[in-house]
């Protein structure tokens, strides 16, 4: 039988100190180089989708295109914001696109009023904000599961949104507000630099105050944030109205491109691209973890191949499975790359 | 008791050596395990002793220059079905049973007894009935697991260790939620293992386990074998120099003074019920006074607890902080008052793992410090954050890491900052040093008695008798959700581990 006093052996403490210093310094520049990588995210896969597109047409990278890129992802990057509060809760808001139908309805509608048109901008974030905020109320306080909220909403606001026009489409020619669709500022089109104010508000929200420290905190472990005495309820609200609200904003910068909405068509299935932009983004889907720049690669990818698709000349029915696929991939990509970061 | 070194050992591990990239896991570790005993392995948490099992049951293969012994025969390594097949079987902490299956199909899980490919269920009953018997449980093999408690289902465990022939289990601190009761009779089917000539490899972290079961015990550290002890050698001092590769005279720590005499109430409950479980539950706490609560898991301690920081809705009863009424019914409110919870499951109920040390310790505490507009002070919560670090030594090489990669003990460290944050009149810790190493432990001894000695009273919930006795003032103990009584130390002494348990048990009444 051997026994080994340590008192005895201060050599045996020295060698085993060795390992100890080395365990601690190789997590250092690995976690830098994790934080290096998943803070690059997606990246890499959008600038290779855009060389791709360059060599079979090159037309794709002209500046012209890449504003049409850009615009054409604007309205689902805001959507894709605020669903990025809701998930980074753990949470999901299905309802987007309805919400966003019946915020168009209702900007057109006001538009017509005369001299008062102006205010269907605002009008329309009014309602998208009220139907976040009763989804918000449903989740937090009733405590009903986000999917079958929204899931409902989904239904139940597409019906509001047909009922406001009569199920018609409704018109305005002369659209007050017609500057956020189709204007430009240098150049730039409005609807791009919505888009692109939204990702940095939300950013800075997320990143920079309380609230936001209080939305990851509530992904990551609810129960802990109760017991921290962090208000749960109130945080969960917040985030399904700020998801309501981009709905609604969505909805006007929607109608002010298309000088028209109609309840039964316009969103239809857009809360899908918005969910594929976060997911695409790295956002884990049980909440706690995830960036909006993230977001805002994962939406320019959907737009890019979209319009890179199109570009090539490749069919309609094909763009749906390519689209599909590469969202599969891209996110299987992601998850082959972080399981070397240990999380369990 | 003897030790059968006489006969061939069962198991031999011979020079085990484990590199991960430039980490070194495990350096040069042998280890003799003889049949029909119960070698306990002991070391602090990163010592290397799920590494070295891991190994053994096939998980990681050693790097070359190791070999295992099975019965005096070289067993092929890194490969854990031919372990399983060697008769090596491991029982972990977090258990790996299908809840929704009988027991007799979780035994026999990945193992069916077949009959031309069909499974053969009455083969499989009749089995698993007589594994079960040589076991002395009772239930029966029909019995759906999810109806079983956290002890139960460990003897199924055990039980589909025993259906493929197991000579070497392993226990991975098998008792951590394990009631008294169910550990006793786990205690006792590893002595029914140990007469049938099975070798028992046993990890625990508590100490009054290893006095009672082992025979022998070998300890690592660093990653590196330490030394053997043979249970004639075995004593406290001894077992946790080895362990921290220094003496540790003072292991509890007890400096400052329990409040007599003029002593002012920081915290009192009267009448505390839940409308279930708990009855009339009252107590004073004193400023600057330890008090622990100890009873049986299950006894209602920590539901206690809760109900006093208002985690759960209260029914009855009333709380005085600072001789002041304080209806709390939230942890919100609780807090803000100035009591302070630590939870007994931290991962579940305390930390963010996903989130930086830094964020952890502040999240309590980013209101008060937001800037206009919620805009949030990093430099403020770095300064918190690199204090609490530096006082509570926190082992990390940045504050900005995430807290899932800490070791247990450094976790419950940055649980503690964040509390203290709030600055409480009285904080509530439940099981402060559960899955936490001996180093740590007695750094958070350490700072249980600082706080006592600045005033802030203690309630210090435990299920380690030596924890109870050599921290607390005082000892209330709990029995099925009431306060059963009282154990005080006498001046200078600890309180008696026996007057606890006779009142924790219901002995005494009996």
């Amino acid at each position: 039988m051997s026994v080994n006093d340590p008192n005895t052996t201060p050599a045996s403490n020295m060698a085993g100190a060795a390992p100890v210093a080395a365990t601690s310094a190789k997590p250092a520049t690995s976690a830098r180089w994790r934080t290096l990588v998943s803070a690059l995210g997606m990246l890499p896969i959008l600038v290779l989708l855009a060389i791709g597109f360059y060599f079979i047409n090159p037309r794709f990278l002209t500046d012209t295109n890449l504003l049409i890129v850009m615009q054409q992802a604007s309205i689902n990057l805001v959507l894709a914001a605020g669903m990025t509060f809701v998930i980074l809760t753990g949470g999901i808001d299905l309802s987007v696109g309805s919400i966003l139908a019946a915020s168009a309805m209702v900007a057109v509608i006001v538009s017509l009023f005369p001299d008062w048109g102006l205010l269907g901008v605002p009008a329309a974030i009014l309602v998208g904000l009220g139907f976040g905020v009763i989804n918000g109320l449903l989740v937090a306080y009733v405590k009903l599961p986000p999917f079958i909220v929204t899931l409902g909403s989904l239904t139940a606001v597409r019906g509001i949104a047909r009922l406001l026009g009569n199920d018609t489409t409704v018109f305005n020619a002369d659209l007050p507000f017609e500057a956020i669709g189709n204007g430009s500022l240098f150049g730039v089109p409005w609807l791009v630099i919505i888009a692109l104010s939204v990702i940095v508000i939300s950013w800075f929200v997320l990143k920079r105050t309380v609230l936001g420290t209080w939305i990851y905190a509530v992904g990551g472990n609810a129960e802990a944030a109760r017991l921290t005495g962090i208000k749960v309820s109130l945080v969960l609200l917040f985030v399904y109205g700020v998801s309501g609200l981009l709905a609604g904003l969505g909805g006007a910068m929607s109608a002010a491109r298309l000088y028209a909405a109609n309840g039964l068509q316009l969103g239809t299935s857009y809360e899908l691209d918005a969910i594929a932009a976060v997911i695409l983004g790295g956002t884990s889907f049980v909440g706690g973890v995830g960036s909006i720049w993230g977001t805002l690669v994962g939406g320019l990818i959907i737009a890019v191949l979209s319009n890179g698709l199109i570009l090539a000349g490749v069919s309609d029915i094909w763009q749906y499975i390519i689209k599909g696929l590469v969202i599969i991939v891209a996110v299987a990509l992601d998850r082959y790359r972080a399981q070397g970061t240990a999380r369990t | 008791m003897t030790i059968p070194t006489t006969s061939a050992p069962a198991l031999e591990m011979r020079h085990i050596s484990k590199t991960f990239g430039p980490v070194r896991a495990l350096n040069d570790v042998s280890l003799t395990v003889y049949p029909g005993e119960v070698h306990a392995l002991m070391g602090e948490n990163g010592a290397g002793k799920s590494t070295l099992m891991k190994v053994l049951s096939g998980a990681y293969s050693p790097d070359s220059g190791g070999e295992i012994l099975i019965e005096g025969k070289p067993a092929s390594t890194g490969d854990p079905i031919k372990a399983r097949a060697n008769g090596v079987a491991v029982i972990y902490q977090e258990l790996s049973l299908a809840p929704n299956l009988s027991v007799a199909q979780n035994i026999f899980l990945g193992n069916e007894p077949r009959h031309f490919g069909i499974v053969d269920r009455a083969a499989m009953v009749r089995n698993s009935e007589g594994i079960l018997k040589r076991l002395g449980v009772s239930f029966g093999p029909r019995t759906l697991v999810e109806g079983l408690s956290l002890g139960e289902r460990q003897m199924v465990e055990i039980a589909r260790a025993l259906s493929t022939n197991a000579r070497i289990i392993v226990m991975d601190e098998p008792t951590t939620s394990l009631s008294s009761r169910e550990t006793d009779r786990l205690f006792e089917v590893i002595a029914n293992l140990k007469s049938q000539n099975i070798a028992i490899i046993y990890i625990s972290h508590r100490m009054e386990e290893i006095y009672q079961l082992a025979d022998r015990v070998s300890v690592l550290r660093d990653s590196g074998y330490v030394g053997t002890l043979s249970r004639e050698e075995l004593n406290a001092p001894r077992l946790v120099s080895m362990m921290v590769g220094r003496d540790l005279s003072s292991f509890y720590k007890k400096d400052h003074k329990a409040p007599v005499g003029e002593r002012t109430v920081a915290l009192s409950v009267r009448n505390m019920s839940d409308g279930d479980f708990l009855q009339n539950c009252s107590f004073d706490l004193y400023k600057g006074e330890v008090v622990a609560l100890a009873g049986l898991v299950g006894s209602g301690r920590t539901e206690l607890a809760r109900l006093i920081f208002g985690a759960d809705r209260k029914r009855t009863g009333t709380v005085e902080l600072d001789g002041k009424p304080l209806a709390v019914n939230s942890p919100r409110e609780a807090l803000q008052a100035g009591i302070a919870y630590l939870t007994e499951d931290r991962k579940q109920l305390g930390l963010f793992l996903d989130m930086s040390i830094a964020d952890n310790i502040n999240i309590g505490v980013i209101g008060e410090d937001a800037k206009a507009g919620g805009i949030r002070d990093f430099g403020m919560a770095r300064k918190r954050a690199d204090k609490a670090v530096s006082d509570l030594s926190i082992r990390t090489k940045s504050i900005s890491t995430t807290v899932g990669s800490l070791s247990g003990g450094n976790q419950q460290k940055v649980l503690l900052a964040r509390l203290l944050e709030t600055k409480p009149k009285v904080v509530i810790l439940d099981e402060p040093t559960r899955g936490v190493d001996v180093g740590a432990k007695s750094e958070i001894y350490r700072l249980i008695d600082s706080l006592a000695s600045q005033g802030i009273g203690i309630l210090m919930i435990s299920s380690e008798l030596p924890e109870v006795t050599g921290v607390a003032d005082r000892v209330l103990v709990m029995r099925d959700g009431h306060i059963a009584g009282e154990v005080r130390a006498a001046p200078g002494q600890p309180a008696a581990q026996e007057d606890i348990m006779e009142l924790a048990t219901g002995a005494a009444a009996r």
